[in-house]
């Protein structure tokens, strides 16, 4: 005679259900996904998802971060540079949390992530049962989309769903709470991929006749510039781009988070747009007649003064997300659309063209921008190392085939400004959040994903102090990144808008600093201090020939600034070259 | 200009729903002047009436923001000159006050209510109207002495013509052609 699991285990085996756990179902969904890495940290309500995951670590990476912040932007980086979905665990109470930064950081970046938290058992729910907190209501505004699990049986269902929200449309983070007893209870399990939701429609058929209006709008400006936003890497639609703007002529101006989506060293590339951007698209967006704007949400940093924003221009705006479109700025032609389906229907329909002379105009910009801004900032002959030669150096010496991680503020815009991306997906930056402590955990979720590039974090001394138990991290997982501290001793980004607009009153913004060259070393990192112009490209040649992890910590000039500079409530084209206090 | 709304939104009949509107309306500091909630007449679709009072551009927006949600299947904003709308509001009076002749039979027959419930003590009056004859009936209710009064929010029937089953069928539709156009872009 059977015993009652055989014959549970063969009624399910006929029926071609498998009878496991809870636990065991969400990392059987998580492969199904096509999921191998995950970034967590364990806890009590989590205990019997990590005590599977020991069973299944031939096929399931888990990378223990050090803190559930460092595991969040250690799966966004990973997400942004493979274009998988970025996947974190976290445990109920404090673990689930200490992720919220991480979630809205990435929520405010359109980052397909799932993140798993565990919840106390389902009887305890709602009574302040120790390590409780209510993490669908605190995560609501900053996710595409939660729910919780109570039992088991629903497992399959939800996380198919979750892989199929976050991954598609406008992508986002999506948060799924699993109570700690449907971790352990069995379930029929049987995983059917999710592709349709009654309710949310990412896929918007494309109105053709909104295209041909654009092909005509294109073919009869005389001023026109294409302003590529993140969408364009998040549809895969580079290539495109490229092809619109080679056939046209059209100059193209990046986003922060649109860079590396158009090689820096196009003929074509117009500079990157914002507050801290080149003098160029920024001055010339008030002289363009039309604006094709490609997913990108007209963010307050890139627009300035939205009275005085591209007053001579039509404006056309091709988006994924119909929120966005006519939210910020108000345009003349919407095409809600992925980017990339929108191209390949407008590209055929353009006309051949050239704009010598309006492409010339941005030359002479560059040309003044680079005398007054970029040659003392790149190639200063005397006064202490500045930013911008640093990533100058590293850029030239990568040939612009690096990952580049920032972290938040000066380090975070002269990446942006003195990198050339060659490669798309290689800027990994926190942009809509401006999350601080972003740089050295994302730096390992980057490398993870791209093992065989060279990630190289440039990180400020404040930020660093943020997020700097994810050395531990580094060390333990022997992951080979390079990181670079520009260490001025400040808050810099703030310490400047205290200069500019606070009467130079440095409040709370100097820094006490302890010896990160030692502290690089109890993480058994080799590193090294430079203080001198005349160390700093061997420093930088010994950083890059390093097989393992490896710490350049470079004493920047104390109150050096970023320029040009949009200042806040100013219009782009009032953009300032030069800031003598 | 600031005016009235009202926002028909259908969605899945999931828990949570009406917190993540509330959160989309609380950013934009946007208070809710009524609200209600029912299952609609498609089967498993719930509807919610919102009534807010904004600027064109803001209902717009925020319209679009809660069509966003995952679970919204579709939001109408109308003014209130496209919509046929009631509010209904039951009036507890204390009986005694009936004895002062038939002024209250008289101002219950004028404002096309009725009483619901008499009983010694007191009788219960409902009306269905308007927000503004509601108010008014409860001017003229106050000097017999109102013990309770309350109010529901606004429900509202659409004068659009196309209506949300076209609207699913033409979902479902858009569903098989994608995986067409998805097909093609591979």
């Amino acid at each position: 005679m059977m015993t009652d699991k055989e014959v549970e285990e063969t009624t399910a085996k006929v029926n071609g259900f498998e009878n496991i756990t809870g636990a065991e179902a969400i990392l059987k969904c998580l492969i199904e996904e096509g999921v191998d890495t995950i970034f967590g940290y364990p806890g009590g309500a989590i205990m019997p998802v990590y005590d599977k995951l020991m069973d299944y670590d031939h096929k399931l990476r888990h990378i223990l971060t050090r803190h559930e912040q460092g595991a969040a932007h250690a799966a966004q980086a990973y997400a942004m540079v493979t274009g998988k979905p970025g996947i974190c665990f976290a445990t109920s109470g404090p673990g689930a949390t200490n992720l919220i930064t991480g979630i809205a950081n990435a929520y405010l970046d359109s980052i397909p992530m799932i993140f798993i938290t565990a919840q106390v058992v389902s009887g305890l729910i709602g009574t302040d049962a120790f390590q409780e907190t209510d993490i669908l209501g605190v995560s609501m505004p900053v996710t595409k989309w939660n729910w919780q699990i109570k039992k088991s049986q629903d497992i399959p269902e939800i996380i198919a769903k979750a892989f199929y929200i976050a991954t598609t449309g406008r992508p986002g983070p999506v948060l799924i709470d699993i109570a700690k007893d449907a971790q352990q209870e069995k379930l029929q399990f049987k995983y059917k991929k999710c592709n349709y939701l009654r309710s949310y429609n990412p896929h918007v058929p494309l109105n053709t006749k909104a295209i041909e209006s654009a092909a005509i709008m294109i073919n009869h400006a005389e001023k026109p510039m294409i302003l590529a936003g993140h969408g364009i890497l998040l549809s895969r639609a580079e290539n495109e781009l490229l092809q619109l703007a080679e056939k046209t002529g059209i100059p193209v101006a990046v986003t922060l988070l649109g860079l590396s989506a158009f090689p820096s060293g196009h003929r074509l590339y117009a500079g990157y747009l914002g507050m801290h951007g080149n003098y160029a698209p920024n001055l010339l967006t008030n002289e363009a007649d039309l604006l094709i704007a490609i997913g990108m949400r007209f963010d307050d940093r890139v627009t300035g003064n939205l009275k005085k924003y591209a007053k001579k221009a039509r404006i056309i705006h091709i988006e994924i997300d119909q929120a966005e479109i006519n939210k910020n700025v108000l345009v003349d032609l919407e095409i809600h659309s992925d980017a990339k389906e929108a191209l390949l229907n407008l590209i055929p329909l353009v006309k051949p063209n050239s704009y010598e002379s309006w492409i010339r105009e941005f030359r002479i910009c560059d040309k003044i921008e680079y005398d007054r801004v970029v040659k003392e900032e790149t190639k200063p002959e005397t006064g202490k190392i500045r930013m911008g030669e640093v990533v100058k150096l590293v850029s030239d010496m990568t040939n612009g085939d690096a990952v580049i991680v920032t972290d938040v503020g000066q380090n975070q815009m002269t990446a942006a400004r003195y990198y050339r991306f060659t490669q798309p997906n290689s800027l990994v930056t926190s942009g809509g959040m401006g999350t601080m402590g972003f740089g050295l955990p994302a730096s390992v979720g980057a490398k993870i994903g791209k093992p065989d590039k060279q990630v190289i974090t440039f990180i400020g001394d404040g930020g660093f102090q943020m997020t700097i138990q994810e050395l531990g991290t580094i060390l333990h997982y022997h992951i080979p990144v390079k990181i670079i501290i520009l260490n001025n001793g400040f808050l810099g980004m703030v310490r400047q808008w205290q200069e500019m607009f606070f009467k130079k009153r440095y409040a709370s913004t100097e820094l006490v600093n302890p010896d990160f060259i030692a502290i690089a070393g109890g993480y058994k990192i080799p590193a090294k201090k430079v203080t001198e112009r005349g160390e700093l490209k061997a420093a930088i040649a010994g950083l890059l020939a390093e097989e393992g992890a490896y710490l350049l910590d470079i004493d920047i000039d104390k109150e050096g600034n970023v320029l040009p500079m949009i200042e806040p409530g100013a219009s782009v084209s009032d953009i300032t070259l030069n800031y003598k206090g | 200009m600031r005016q009235e709304f009202t926002l028909s939104i259908f969605s899945e009949n999931h828990i949570g729903i009406l917190n993540e509107i509330t959160i989309i309306l609380t950013r934009r500091q946007i208070n809710i002047e009524s609200i209600t909630a029912s299952e609609s007449a498609v089967k498993g679709v719930h509807l919610l009436t919102l009534v807010v009072k904004t600027t064109p551009d803001m209902v717009r927006k925020i319209a679009r923001q809660i069509e966003k949600l995952i679970e919204v299947l579709k939001v109408f904003v109308h003014t209130s000159d496209q919509i046929i709308y009631q509010e209904i509001a039951l009036f507890k009076v204390s009986t005694k006050s009936m004895m002062s002749g038939n002024i209250l039979e008289t101002i219950v027959k004028d404002f096309n209510a009725r009483i619901l419930v008499v009983s010694p003590e007191y009788m219960v009056v409902e009306k269905t109207g308007h927000k503004s004859e509601i108010n008014e009936l409860l001017v003229h209710l106050e000097p017999f002495g109102v013990l309770q009064f309350a109010r529901s929010g606004r429900v509202a029937i659409t004068k659009q013509v196309k209506e949300l089953n076209v609207y699913l069928k033409e979902l479902d539709e858009a569903h098989r052609n994608k995986a067409e156009t998805i097909e093609t872009l591979k």
